[in-house]
């Protein structure tokens, strides 16, 4: 019988931080600059320079610490890695080693209904690389250090990872938590959520730890899950032949979908880490902790049990609405001007949402000008709800809000779409249509239910849509029925 | 008289009188360094011009009476390890031959905006690792005293032009002694503050951890208000010390009577040139006569101090150092792939002593040996800290010898690394524990060189040593003499 193989990852994570400004100078972290634009003395290690700590850095590493249920070390220290690259200045990068400033944490997943804790090793702070650019000019590599010195936490799980999948899964959730604290905007594309692994494969119920490869250029989610899916393969399908795995650091190819390797062991960096000399260790208080501890919201898992709970929502409407922090928040405050949950849910995950993805809105980690107010969209439904306008209306009037930022009850003023509710002007309808299609009536009338529809239609084209539909179905069937 | 031989304190006087014009003290400083430099060469770069446009705008301030900082319209020389805003920076290395910082120190700026002139930029060690200033890229320094002899370094560029009167006073930088032994050296006051006194941003980084900017001055009154131009808190600095700064110069009563003055006995070895040990015995005896108490006391981990030294100071070096690869500033050699040129690059930027203290400090921070040395050396470090710690639980002050030997011949020590290396035995646990120290002129040898005596205090506390200083130097006329140049 062949081997069965137990898959082992651990994750180490990049999130880029979202301060204002770099990690030890003054510079802006903005995205997008011309090359080389934010920059100083200090981020381009000129001769003389010194470090200063950004006092939000810690403040966010904390965040993400208190939110991952990792310990805060009290006095955590800054210390060197070094090597040389060009895109790196200062030709050390300053990092956390032997005193990271968060530790021994962990995050719950849920993997095919059963949930999973998936322990990490640490949280530790550093400043971020510049870019160098090889394929501009042939003649020359680029170097843009508007990204050096930009803050990043380092986020490292311990190899308690069983699948891609699993990984994958640890991934979103890592994301959502590091978007709802407003930290990091979770941008895998544009490098603002990076993530490497380590994984590493061994025969079932076994404990000891096989050969491990680190693999790199994990640009996407599904870039990880494919790319480790591969790379377990390897292992295994390696380890069949009876060959032996080599311990190296492996480059995912998404476009020939393979890894290839990078380094081997032989070849690994010296980083030689010490403590830096130019910045004084970080001391957190504990009453600082206990401040920060305070201003973490809730977070996305707390949050959408809440909200199948209080607001009586499917588990899959409660997921997508806790998706985002920003998403949340407007339906709950959607729901404070009309309490409909299940209806506000449906235009959230359907209508609105389709508005922030065309209007490239959900690039944003946290929207504040909403395409159509909470209170606009709370509007609509009480009016549907109200039987004041159809729901086919509704659609037309949420377009309309859209283009006009006027409120759902203006517009249904303004263009009078409100619902024909009386009987006389619905029945002046009917009459009229009966009358306009003989034939239909007919057919009905012979037993042909079908046609029931199109005279309904015809009803609604007759009213421009404004008749209610249910006192225009009630008519109707009376008319045809009593006649007959 | 020259005018260029006043101290800082007469010709302030004299410019706040409007006896002397700020113009003419530096045309005349400019006049000595002319008949000086070419014996002494102290400078790698003069600025005479704008030194000139300097002094006119402060003469306009001394007529205006508006700004009354005792630097105004001094001609004050800095070490050329402090970056200097347009004027060439090359810490005495081919490496930086070239470079032109865009900003200045913050010392720098300090005393441009107490008004200073500024020289020109004094020669050094390359990077400031040396004891004699031969390891200058460019060429030695020599000894105003005696120019077969060193001026002592790093800060021998420094020292040498204020021995010399090419400069009222100067700036160097001490990370192992630097300051104090050229002082001693030259026969002049040099001073170490504690680590945290003065802000190190703009000062080519050495050994961060010990690096401290001071002055070098002809007298201890030059040196404390040269000093209370430059201290206090930089926010650029996370490792200078947000705390108050006294006036240094009403700290110096000449008062010390019942003072305790320790005696480490650790600094008076066999191998001491028998001349220092009795010149400084006798300003000890001196001391005491001014009613300060003396008693010998032990530091027991001073004879691993140079040892410890060379550790930490490389391992710093060897990181700080690597920002010179020829990529954004500096030399660059001309090279086929990314590699060969920061192997060439670093190959023709770098002199040999440099080189050396690179590959030392990066074979200590490597894996497997990191614990026996860079670890073992900051454990033994604070034990030497902690025999400071002890010693000043009983003593105001520690006097010792500043360097074991006078000014030694040019080329003595240059092919015997460890030999220079002891030339700061006497300077380097001071840096090691962060504490203040200075050197003042004690006696000459048999040969006429100058003899240093170290004074060291507690953290931050400058204006202790600087008044003991001041008792000595007001009963000796040893800074009163000047090198027939």
């Amino acid at each position: 019988m062949p081997t069965k193989y137990e898959t082992v990852i651990g994750l180490e994570v990049h999130a880029q931080l979202l301060t204002e400004s770099k990690i030890f100078c003054g510079c802006s972290t903005k995205f997008g600059q011309a090359p080389n634009q934010n920059t100083c003395p200090v981020c381009t290690g000129f001769p003389g320079v010194l470090p200063v700590l950004n006092k939000k850095v810690v403040e966010f590493a904390i965040r993400a610490g208190l939110a991952t249920n990792c310990e805060i070390t009290p006095t955590s220290r800054l210390a060197r890695k070094n090597y040389f690259y060009p895109d790196l200045p200062k030709g050390y990068q300053i990092s956390q080693y032997e005193q990271p400033i968060c530790a021994t944490g962990y995050i719950d997943i849920e993997v095919n209904g059963k949930s999973k804790r998936i322990r990490l090793t640490r949280i530790h702070i550093e400043e971020d690389a510049g870019k160098s650019i090889h394929d501009v000019r042939g003649d020359a590599s680029l170097v843009d250090l508007n990204r050096a010195g930009v803050p990043l936490l380092e986020i490292v799980s311990e190899p308690d990872i069983r699948s891609a999948e699993e990984a994958g899964t640890f991934l979103r959730i890592l994301r959502v938590i590091l978007e709802y604290l407003g930290i990091c905007n979770g941008n895998m594309e544009e490098g603002s959520f990076r993530c490497d692994a380590n994984v590493s494969v061994r025969p079932e119920g076994t404990e000891i730890l096989g050969t491990k490869t680190e693999l790199k250029n994990l640009n996407s989610f599904k870039a990880v899950e494919k790319a480790l899916e591969y790379e377990v393969r390897r292992h295994i399908d390696t380890l069949a032949e009876g060959e032996e795995l080599i311990q190296e650091t492996r480059l995912w190819d998404p476009d020939r979908e393979v890894t290839r390797s990078m380094r081997n062991k032989e070849s690994a960096h010296d980083y030689r880490y010490f403590p830096d000399p130019d910045l004084l260790p970080i001391i957190v208080k504990d009453d600082w902790v206990g401040e920060i501890r305070r201003s973490i919201p809730e977070l996305s898992e707390a949050r959408k049990a809440r909200f199948i709970e209080q607001h009586k929502l499917p588990v899959y409407d409660a997921e997508l609405l806790t998706s985002r922090r920003d998403i949340a928040d407007y339906f709950e405050s959607a729901l404070k001007s009309h309490r409909n949950s299940k209806a506000l849910s449906n235009w959230i995950v359907g209508d609105l949402f389709r508005v922030l993805k065309d209007r490239r809105l959900d690039e944003q980690l946290y929207i504040t000008l909403w395409p159509i107010p909470p209170e606009a969209l709370a509007e609509l439904v009480r009016l549907i709800d109200e039987g004041k306008i159809s729901g086919r209306t509704a659609k037309t009037i949420f377009a309309e809000v859209l283009d006009s930022g006027r409120f759902p009850n203006e517009v249904v003023a303004a263009k009078g779409l409100e619902q024909l509710s009386d009987s006389a002007s619905i029945e002046r309808a009917i009459a009229q249509v009966l009358t306009d299609h003989p034939k239909q009536v007919a057919e009905y009338r012979r037993g042909n239910e079908k046609v029931f529809g199109f005279l309904v239609g015809q009803v609604m084209k007759a009213t421009q849509g404004k008749a209610n539909p249910q006192k225009a179905n009630e008519i109707l069937k009376r008319k045809l029925t009593k006649e007959n | 008289m020259n005018l260029s031989a006043l101290t800082l304190h007469e010709a302030s006087k004299r410019l706040r009188s409007r006896e002397l014009s700020s113009q003419e003290l530096t045309e005349a400083v400019f006049q000595r360094i002319s008949e000086a430099e070419e014996k002494v060469q102290s400078y790698l770069t003069l600025c005479k011009d704008s030194a000139l446009e300097q002094a006119k705008r402060a003469d306009a301030l001394l007529k205006a009476g508006a700004n009354l900082n005792p630097l105004l319209g001094i001609p004050i020389a800095v070490k050329d390890n402090f970056l200097t805003l347009g004027i060439k920076t090359t810490c005495a290395s081919k490496i930086l031959d070239d470079f032109i910082p865009p900003y200045d120190a913050t010392v720098v700026k300090n005393i441009r905006a107490a008004g200073a002139v500024i020289t020109g930029k004094t020669n050094l060690d390359e990077f400031a690792m040396g004891s004699s200033t031969e390891n200058s890229a460019f060429f030695p320094t020599r000894n105003p005293w005696d120019a077969t002899r060193v001026p002592g370094g790093s800060s021998g560029g420094s020292a040498a032009a204020v021995a010399a009167d090419e400069c009222i006073a100067s700036l160097g930088t001490d990370t192992g002694g630097s300051i104090r032994q050229p002082a001693a050296c030259c026969g002049i006051v040099g001073l170490k503050p504690t680590y945290g006194r003065v802000s190190r941003y703009g000062i080519i980084a050495f050994a961060s951890s010990m690096d401290q900017v001071g002055p070098l001055t002809k007298n201890v009154e030059d040196c404390a208000l040269v000093l209370q131009a430059i201290a206090g808190h930089d926010p650029r600095d996370s490792t200078s010390a947000d705390k108050f700064v006294p006036t240094y110069a009403a700290a110096l009563t000449s008062d010390i009577k019942a003072l305790r003055l320790g005696i480490p006995k650790e600094y008076f070895t066999s191998g001491m040139q028998p001349e220092v040990a009795n010149a400084v015995r006798q300003a000890i005896s001196q001391l005491a006569q001014h009613g300060a108490i003396v008693e010998e006391i032990s530091l027991p981990h001073t004879e691993y101090a140079v040892a410890v030294y060379y550790i930490v100071a490389t391992a710093e070096a060897s990181s700080n150092l690597a920002r010179y690869d020829g990529m954004r500033y500096g030399y660059r050699a001309p090279a086929r792939d990314l590699a060969e040129s920061y192997m060439l690059s670093r190959e023709a930027g770098f002199g040999t002593e440099v080189k050396r203290r690179i590959i030392l400090g990066t074979y200590v921070l490597s894996a497997g040996y990191y614990d026996a040395y860079y670890l073992k050396a900051q454990k033994v470090r604070a034990l030497i800290k902690r025999d400071f710690d002890e010693a000043f639980k009983t003593c105001d002050a520690i006097i010792t010898p500043t360097a074991p030997t006078t000014a030694f011949k040019i080329g003595e020590k240059i092919q015997d690394p460890l030999q220079m290396y002891l030339s700061d035995l006497c300077t380097i646990s001071v840096n090691l524990a962060g504490l203040p120290a200075l050197s003042l002129p004690c006696g000459f040898d048999s040969q006429g060189l100058p003899v240093g005596i170290q004074m060291i205090g507690k953290h931050f506390d400058e204006s202790t040593i600087l008044n003991i200083a001041y008792a000595y130097e007001q009963s000796t006329k040893w800074h009163k003499q000047k090198p027939k140049l």
